[in-house]
């Protein structure tokens, strides 16, 4: 194998070609291997020693391209759409694209899949990584045919020379493009957008035939030879710790292998990482779960044993009484004169929102495979972060990270949880005991009581609006599990006479991000206050919305995603939504319209909902029009539709049947028997999509459509039957009308 | 431990596991048919659904002593090659987002579609609320199937 090493790609990369066995072409893309590729400086002498080879792009001489996908995929389609991004630049034919998930290995560079920033970070380096391989193919064909590369272009899996009429298939052009240079980086041109024919198509996911088949794709699916399967049981009480436990009758129990107390925490007092509890190995995954059903522990402690939610929301009332600089309230930020808009005000406005905490309920159960063998270890694992899944595993270990493999299987839904990895650390702490390759699987009761929860949350609003009917102050006390409101959040900034409270109550329940965070009730609460108040001032909602948006950009806020709140782009999508949705069409009573609209993950969202309720109080949600900016260019069109639609009914779902129960220290619920999710019943009739293309870099789309769902159905719901519901889940609201 | 042959997907399959293990589990841990998917393991979210002559049943709720000798119909064994006009509406339609439920849903819908050739959004509904899509991809679903049901009736065309 020769290596030919050139001149950085960029500042933190690095290109390299290099023949392998069977005469492929590889065009590798080298970060340093701590993944900080930002850290790193062009250094060409040193890049023998330091830039660990890797390649993304694989040009077979039949003209097979292989992409190599590094993100995890949870169904946001990220296996698709970037190795679309760099199949587009390349000019390959779709068709001869094979993409192959790569395992976890640091010269990828970042490879987590949250945030909804696999897009926004990775778009423009696929596009680079496309475009300097289709420049070499195109200076190989050049070369071949002595003409100009000017006179050439690649499309379709070939390089056509322009004047006569001449091409040459990718593969044909492999031994000829291995021999050459790396060009520089600035004589490497990327494609006119307009010229795109791949990108803003519709594609459909990579391993669609592998999904509908059954294949083995998912983390729970994995076997390696000899396997143990195997359940880890915890106190349902956060924090409680197994005294002792039948272990000796558990063992002698049919297809039982082992079965033991590991009482550790990692990292210390961690809730979401290894967390004491007892393993049973068996032969089998039902002799397992049957095994388990026999075992009886005795568990110590807990964090707050006694907690429960009623006793959080009678402390939040408690605690919405006090006044700033009381202990526990803390002022988060002061604009203006708060309590002078109060006074000149023409109308106030006083509510309280509430909504409880809920599970990410991934439908393929927490699960990973492990095979420890002395200071070595390997992982298959449905993670959204491998890095630190890697991470934790060896902190349980003791052995180094890099002494660790980690294989990324297809995820059976993420959501966020899938970026904690404490499976991973019981099953390594498991098969590091035992010494075989043992598969832990959690059942549905392990999910929803050792979830690492969306937080519930308290919310006391009171606001102003004058007499020229504008909001005019704001006041929010927050009382919340930990997490607090952004301090620049919408709409911050926004309204002159500005006061934010926060508060904190203690709890001791492990929390964790899921879809959205935070936004996913924020915007629930402040558009849905935001329409009592135009209703307050007898405005319409969108005209009191877009009079509130103005026309103000305004620059960066703390949180670092809210990197620019651009109102333009947000009153356009408003617009679009309104427009769209024939926002202002008088409706029937019972039918009602709702306008939703947030910024969140670095797009832009507005949503209209249409609903029914019928006069015994049931609701249909008729129709959601989504008017969505997320940049300049949408890279599937299928999958983008998807994440838009699936955010929608996820959100709606969230909002109207999920609810998880606290007493006592722990989760009520133990299945989707006592924990609703929305069914196919409960869908939107119709959902239009309508991508609003902005002169700004492409963003992600995994979280942006969910957040504005829910006040759109709540204000639809207003509109319908002038009902003003203010908690989560719907479901507890009676609707009935007459 | 009992010995059960099984008729999987048209071939015989010996097993000896415990009388009271669901068909769930001899399939995914004793034959390796993984496309059967565990869910909650108490018949409410349906990722489990296999035939069993030819009806729709929650494979992780009933035991292998019920299903031996009777056939049993999976998501490997519903074409032989990824044909069936459910899997290719799926595909065609890119209903998948995890794609985790999939199998779940499609053999739902393959036992809809089995009696009503041409079903109405309300029958869908009423065929597929025990199938949970955590990525809530039931407008595409409901689109899959109807789209199935066309590539159905065109082959049936084709035929007569």
């Amino acid at each position: 194998m020769s290596a030919i090493l050139q001149a950085p790609l960029d500042r933190r990369s690095f290109l390299k070609i290099v023949t392998v066995a069977g005469g492929g072409l590889v065009l590798g893309y080298y970060v340093r291997p701590e993944g900080r590729a930002e850290a790193a400086k062009p250094d060409v002498e040193k890049v023998g020693g330091v830039f660990i080879p890797n390649a993304f792009i694989r040009i077979a001489p039949d003209g097979t391209v292989t992409v190599f996908s590094a993100r995890p995929e949870v169904g946001q389609g990220i296996k698709t759409s970037l190795p679309m991004v760099v199949a587009e630049e390349l000019g390959a034919d779709w068709r001869s694209v094979k993409v192959v998930s790569a395992q976890l290995d640091p010269v990828f560079g970042e490879q987590g899949a949250g945030g909804s920033m696999s897009t926004p970070t990775s778009y423009a380096a696929m596009r680079r990584m496309g475009a300097t391989a289709r420049t070499i193919l195109v200076e190989a064909a050049a070369q071949t045919w002595g003409v100009p590369a000017s006179e050439c272009a690649a499309a379709d899996g070939v390089v056509r020379h322009g004047p006569s009429g001449r091409s040459i298939k990718f593969g044909d052009l492999v031994a000829k493009a291995s021999t050459l240079p790396v060009p520089p980086e600035g004589s490497v041109r990327l494609k006119d957008p307009k010229d795109f024919t791949l990108l803003g198509s519709r594609i459909g996911g990579v391993d669609n035939p592998k999904v509908v088949t059954g294949q083995p794709l998912f983390g729970i699916d994995q076997t390696r030879p000899g396997m143990a399967y195997a359940v880890y049981d915890k106190s349902p009480v956060w924090g409680a710790r197994p005294l002792n436990a039948n272990l000796d009758q558990v063992k002698a129990l049919p297809g039982v292998r082992d079965a033991f107390i590991i009482d550790r925490t990692v990292p210390a007092d961690s809730l979401t990482g290894l967390v004491p509890g007892v393993a049973i190995v068996a032969d089998s995954t039902w002799a397992a779960f049957s095994a388990r059903r026999q075992l009886k522990v005795q568990w110590e402690g807990g964090r707050f044993p006694n907690s429960s939610w009623d006793d959080f929301a009678r402390q939040a009332r408690e605690l919405s009484k006090a006044a700033p600089g009381a202990p526990n309230v803390t002022e988060t930020r002061r604009d203006g004169d708060i309590d002078k808009a109060f006074a000149d005000a023409a109308h106030v406005v006083e509510a309280s929102y509430s909504y409880p905490f809920v599970a990410h309920a991934n439908l393929e159960p927490q699960n990973c495979l492990a095979h420890v063998q002395g200071d070595r270890a390997e992982i298959w694992a449905p993670t959204q972060d491998p890095d630190g899944a890697r991470r934790l595993a060896a902190q349980v270990l003791g052995i180094a990270p890099e002494k660790i493999q980690v294989t990324i299987t297809r995820i059976g839904g993420g959501f966020g949880r899938r970026l904690d990895a404490d499976p991973v650390a019981e099953a390594v702490a498991i098969s590091q005991r035992v010494g075989v390759p043992v598969k832990l699987t959690w059942n549905r009761t392990d999910d929803l009581q050792h979830d690492h929860y969306r937080p519930g949350g308290f919310h006391f609003l009171k606001g102003a609006v004058d007499s020229q009917g504008r909001l005019s102050g704001w006041r929010s006390h927050d009382v919340a599990f930990g997490s607090s409101m952004d301090s620049d959040g919408y709409p911050a900034r926004f309204v002159p006479n500005y006061l934010q409270l926060s508060s904190t109550l203690e709890n001791g329940i492990p929390q964790g991000p899921w879809r959205a965070p935070g936004d996913n009730t924020y915007a629930w609460v402040i558009c849905c206050f935001l329409d009592e108040l135009a209703h307050a001032a007898g405005k319409d909602p969108v005209e009191f919305n877009l009079a509130l948006l103005g026309n103000r950009d305004l620059g960066p806020g703390a949180d670092p995603r809210d990197r620019h709140y651009n109102a333009a782009r947000m009153r356009n999508v408003v617009r679009q939504a309104a427009e769209k949705s024939d926002w202002g069409r008088p409706l029937a009573r019972g039918k009602g319209k709702g306008l939703g609209y947030f910024f969140s993950h670095l797009g832009y969202v507005a949503e209209v909902a249409e609903v029914t309720v019928s006069q015994k109080g049931e609701l249909r949600v008729d129709r959601v029009v989504a008017a969505v900016d997320v940049g300049s260019q949408i890279v599937n069109l299928s999958g983008a539709e998807n994440q838009v639609q699936g955010g929608i009914i996820d959100g709606l779902s969230a909002a109207w049947q999920q609810e998880l129960d606290i007493r006592q220290g722990r989760v009520v619920q133990a299945n989707f028997d006592d924990y609703s999710m929305l069914r196919i019943n409960d869908a939107p009739r119709a959902i239009e999509v309508h991508f609003v293309k902005t002169d700004y870099p492409p963003t992600g789309l995994g979280e942006p459509p969910l957040p504005p769902l829910a006040p759109a159905v709540f204000n639809a719901i207003f509109a319908a039957t002038g009902k003003r519901v203010r908690q989560f889940p719907l479901s507890r609201t009676d609707l009935s009308w007459s | 431990m009992s010995k059960f042959t099984l008729q999987v997907n048209g071939q015989s399959h010996k097993v000896d596991v415990a009388p009271d293990t669901p068909l769930l589990w001899v399939l995914r841990d004793s034959l390796g048919l993984v496309g059967t998917k565990f869910g909650c393991g108490v018949g409410q979210c349906a990722a489990c659904v296999v035939h069993l002559g030819g009806a729709p049943i929650r494979s992780c709720m009933m035991p292998v002593s019920a299903a031996a000798g009777v056939n049993v119909t999976t998501i490997e064994g519903l074409s032989a090659d990824g044909s069936h006009p459910l899997q290719k509406a799926w595909c065609e339609l890119d209903v998948a987002q995890c794609g985790y439920c999939q199998p779940g849903q499609i053999m739902s819908a393959a036992a809809l579609l089995a009696h009503n050739p041409n079903p109405s959004d309300g029958d869908i509904d009423d065929a597929m609320a025990g199938n949970i899509c955590r990525c809530a991809t039931y407008y595409r679903i409901r689109a899959g199937i109807h789209r199935a049901a066309e590539i159905m009736a065109a082959a049936k065309e084709v035929r007569t």
